[in-house]
């Protein structure tokens, strides 16, 4: 916080004049880009909500991916960035077991222990990849400087891409149709499509359990130790190799469910290129929940769910830019630069930021 | 066989299960059927084989290795050797098995045991570590039902899907054609050859243990050579091409393979060549050493010159289709050079490079373009826009780098690689279409002219490349030893301390990253001048990454590491196009393996070698 208000003291800095500056700017374009839209009126209140509902269910996605690089960062303050490829490992599995239940026509007889049965197989699926990542490309390297598992997880992240183009093949895999999440809910003169109340309620189910795993069970009570002061769990007889395994396989089994819902919610469907901006994305989510926080992430990733759907509609448009729906990672990856320039702490993480400087 | 030690037979059981799962993954993602398709020796071996017969060779040898350090009995060693082979060709045989029509039931029958049998087994560990009886059933109870359930999906998919090539691609006709050297009607018999081949494999790898050192090296430079030049027979041919006779080339190679007696041929000459240096090389380097300074300065010049001057000449040595390669490993050169100066010397990780390429890409296509989108329409030529582009991309660094000043490390790496990413998508959008044509492009970007020629070809514009390189070079090593340099390396070790000691770091990082987007530029330039269009499909974070990698592997902050690591990374997958699908899956795994056993890359400077080892030992101070 004291850095912020540095040009208060007296002390001029051109880095903060400059920053400043920026973020000047921004706040002008937002301003006089939602002020032209709005007072152009050419998107109907019906319309705001659908966007803003249809954020909300990208954004638990996103929320669920944010979990895992959250939970890891927590123990072991390091990015894992290969787990957008953890996401893929799942989604991209399990794809063929949606086709396999839709072609004996147990999905749609009855879809709820299908899907469950789905989730159950994404999750473990990329669990596993997500305890092999830890095993053997980030143990041996524990306690190294920060930039060495930084760079084992970007070759991971590759590694993971190419097996699975190796493995499944290059093309897209579109997930089957399920006939009760088709159609709309109507609320007043508002349609809302069944399948986004689908993702946003089991992604709330999934991120309470996580929430209950980590604030009331015994293991999850060892993951706050570790997170708090490793070496001190490690005397208190905790396994802290056993608790980081079971950190990265949770915020795997998320991933990979998470990787289910999104096959459901999008029909353009996966291949093995999939989590990677997703990945970049729900880190963004993560930090700005602040990282290292759990309910931060799941906070962050709907917010930046909403962003990124109301964002090129309200202020790119009223700048008057063509196609600002083609530049909507244009501003998640904005939000994610920001954030890190302007509250690298994120809205609720503040314990940690001491920690990281 | 004695096999009495646990540590001995852990250690043959692990390095052949490692081994067997090497050989199976790669077959399972492809890269043994594609390599089957280059032949290194002609009518002998491909380079499919090769893998196959190579992978329990160096485990067999690695593992006689530990054992006989450890004083293990020849007869174990060997037996070891044997055993790995068996184990090398198990997880195939067993895929191999699955995927056929009468032994499909093994696969069913697999899945269904597979919950009980694994659970059992952790349980029984847990029971072996006097876990608390509730618990180890307790544990049975979750791996049994979470495996059921995977095994049951996995039944179900190949209930439905019929064949197991299907699901996973890979697993198809050309993968078991290679594994069973090509007996794939009779699978009983191309499996027995399969595992021979392996456990002789295997046995001569553990064997070479006990080989002299002096005919193992030899033999092991006469192997690598004749295989290397079987490998990229259709390099070594197009080079050949431009020296020899066309007869004499047709007795050494048919089309692009090595011929039998050829190889057998180079094989004796490179091992005699090998064993000469191997009895005789270390006194060659002691005598060396032992010149007087004067005397080891001319040598050092006379090297210099003879480099300088085969570099010169390298285009007329090796034709046309390989200068192609060469321009293209002289701009990933210029862009590791430049990117080493933010990663290398201040330790800033800049995962966004490629919008440097981009912006000077760009900026040249639309400066020259005589198509639509062209500005200029001729009035600039080439050589007026490089220095433009240089400093736009220096300015793009500029701006780029300023609200990252404040972010350390890994922070600085997710926001960089953002940037890379938001170029990326506005290069594609319709905002800036037009300006930079969107998806299309810009066209008709004409060619360079020197001294009224125009500089079509890649042994012309060879020459450019060539020259950047060598001013980029210069310009780095006078960097490196500069007062900016130290402040660098001060950051790059301790940014606190580096400011206690009155560093303007702000300055510092900003300059870094000025300095490194340069040379980005003009490669981008020279890229678009090269191709003679720009399309956005080209500046993905492939090329950030492919940037990051080489200076990885060929060593952090080195400048000869740089290039090796270009030669290496980006040479090897345009001259073996079987390997260009396999590319990053390599690029990957060397990144994981180089951070593990080698963190300061293949030809390290002392400084970071210095650097590493004195971390180890502070980590092991402090006892972690």
């Amino acid at each position: 916080m004291l850095q912020m208000f540095k040009w208060k003291t007296g002390e001029f800095s051109w880095v903060d004049f400059t920053i400043d500056v920026l973020r000047i700017l921004i706040v002008l374009a937002i301003v006089v880009g939602s002020w032209n839209t709005l007072s152009e009126g050419r998107i109907s209140f019906a319309q705001w909500v659908n966007l803003f509902i249809a954020g909300l269910s990208q954004g638990s996605i996103y929320a669920l991916i944010a979990l895992g690089y959250t939970l890891v960062y927590g123990i072991l303050l390091m990015i894992n960035f290969a787990h957008g490829e953890v996401f893929m490992a799942g989604a991209f599995s399990t794809v063929f077991l949606a086709e396999a239940l839709n072609r004996t026509g147990f999905l749609n007889q009855s879809p709820v222990l299908a899907i469950l049965l789905m989730i159950l197989f994404a999750g473990l699926v990329s669990m596993t990849v997500a305890i092999l990542l830890e095993r053997i490309a980030y143990r041996p390297l524990r306690g190294s400087p920060r930039l060495v598992p930084l760079i084992t997880a970007i070759g991971a992240s590759f590694f993971l891409q190419y097996t699975f183009r190796g493995l499944y093949g290059s093309g897209f895999k579109a997930y089957p149709q399920v006939k009760i999440l088709q159609g709309v809910f109507q609320v007043g003169s508002i349609n809302i499509p069944k399948v986004q109340i689908f993702v946003f309620i089991s992604a709330l189910v999934l991120m309470f359990a996580l929430y209950w795993l980590v604030e009331r069970s015994r293991i999850g009570k060892a993951m706050r130790a570790v997170s708090e002061n490793k070496e001190v769990a490690r005397l208190m007889g905790i396994d802290i190799d056993w608790v980081i395994l079971f950190t990265f396989g949770v915020g795997g089994f998320l991933a990979g469910s998470a990787g289910v819902i999104n096959g459901m919610f999008r029909p353009q469907g996966v291949n093995f290129f999939m989590g990677f901006i997703p990945g970049i994305k729900a880190f963004t989510a993560a930090v700005l929940g602040g990282i290292g926080n759990i309910p931060g992430a799941m906070l962050g990733g709907l917010f930046l769910g909403v962003i990124e759907a109301i964002g090129p509609n309200l202020v790119l448009a009223g700048l008057g830019i063509p196609g600002a729906n083609q530049l909507k990672d244009v501003i998640a990856f904005t939000m994610l630069v920001l954030v890190l320039i302007f509250r690298p702490q994120g809205i609720l993480g503040e314990r940690l930021s001491e920690k990281k400087a | 066989m004695d096999l009495s030690g646990s540590q001995t037979r852990q250690t043959i059981i692990t390095l052949g299960l490692l081994s067997g799962a090497l050989i199976l993954f790669t077959g399972a993602v492809g890269m043994i059927a594609a390599f089957h398709e280059r032949e290194i020796v002609r009518d002998f071996i491909t380079l499919g084989q090769l893998v196959l017969l190579i992978t329990p060779f160096i485990f067999g040898y690695t593992a006689a290795n530990r054992l006989g350090m450890t004083g293990e009995a020849p007869i174990v060693v060997l037996g070891g050797g044997i055993i790995i082979g068996l184990l090398t060709a198990l997880p195939t045989t067993i895929m191999l098995l699955f995927n056929s029509d009468e032994f499909r039931f093994l696969l069913d029958w697999a899945l269904r045991l597979a919950p009980f049998v694994l659970a059992t087994a952790i349980a029984w560990r847990l029971y072996r570590q006097n876990v608390e009886t509730l618990t180890v059933i307790g544990s049975w109870l979750l791996v049994a039902v979470l495996l059921g359930i995977v095994t049951f999906s996995l039944a179900l998919i190949f209930e439905v899907k019929g064949e197991l090539r299907s699901v996973l691609v890979n697993i198809n006709r050309d993968w078991v054609e290679v594994v069973t050297f090509d007996h794939r009607k009779d699978l009983m018999r191309g499996i027995f050859i399969f595992s021979l081949a392996s456990v002789a494999a295997g046995f001569l790898g553990s064997l070479c243990y006990y080989v002299p050192r002096t005919p193992r090296r030899a033999l092991f430079y006469g192997l690598s050579v004749t295989l290397l030049v079987g490998a990229f027979g259709e390099t070594v041919r197009l080079v050949l091409q431009e020296n020899l006779e066309r007869d004499t080339l047709n007795q050494l190679f048919r089309r692009d393979t090595l011929r039998g007696n050829a190889a057998l041929g180079l094989l004796v000459v490179s091992t005699v060549i090998g064993y000469l240096w191997a009895a005789f090389g270390d006194r060659a380097r002691q005598g060396f050493q032992n010149l007087g300074g004067q005397q080891r300065q001319t040598t050092g010049m006379i090297g210099t010159v003879l480099f300088v001057a085969l570099l010169l000449m390298l285009p007329w040595l090796i034709g046309r289709t390989l200068s192609d390669v060469a321009v293209t490993i002289g701009l990933f050169v210029l862009m590791g050079l430049g990117l080493n100066i933010a990663i290398g010397l201040a330790g800033l990780l800049d995962l966004g490079y490629v919008t440097n390429y981009a912006v000077g890409a760009y900026i040249l296509a639309v400066m020259t373009s005589i198509g639509p989108l062209g500005l200029m329409k001729g009035t600039f030529s080439f050589w007026m826009v490089i220095p433009i582009a240089l400093l736009a991309a220096m300015f793009a660094g500029f701006i780029f780098a300023v609200p990252v000043l404040r972010m350390r490390g890994d922070y600085l790496a997710i926001a960089t690689l953002g940037f890379g990413e938001i170029i990326g998508k506005l290069a594609i959008s319709d905002w800036l279409k037009p300006l930079i044509g969107g998806a299309q492009g810009v066209q008709a970007i004409p060619k360079p002219i020197f001294l009224g020629t125009e500089l079509k070809n890649p042994e012309q514009l060879y020459y450019i490349v060539l020259v950047a390189c060598l001013i980029t070079l210069f310009v780095s090593i006078r960097l490196n030893n500069s007062r900016t340099g130290r402040q660098w390396m001060a950051i790059r070790e301790d940014e606190d301390v580096a400011t206690a000691m009155g560093i303007d770091t702000a300055r510092a990082k900003l300059l870094a990253f000025t300095l490194s987007a340069a040379t980005g530029g003009v490669a981008g330039a020279i890229f678009a001048a090269k191709v003679g269009s720009v399309f956005p499909n080209s500046f993905t974070v492939f090329i950030s990454i492919n940037v990051l990698s080489l200076i990885i592997v060929g060593g952090i902050a080195s400048n000869p590491g740089i290039v090796v690591g270009a030669v290496v990374l980006i040479g090897l997958p345009e001259l073996l196009r079987e390997f260009s699908d396999f590319r990053f899956l390599l690029y990957g795994a060397l990144l994981i393996m180089m951070m593990i056993n080698r963190p300061q890359g293949l030809i390290p400077t002392k400084i970071v070698t210095h650097e590493i080892r004195a971390g180890v030992k502070a980590k092991a101070a402090a006892g972690d």
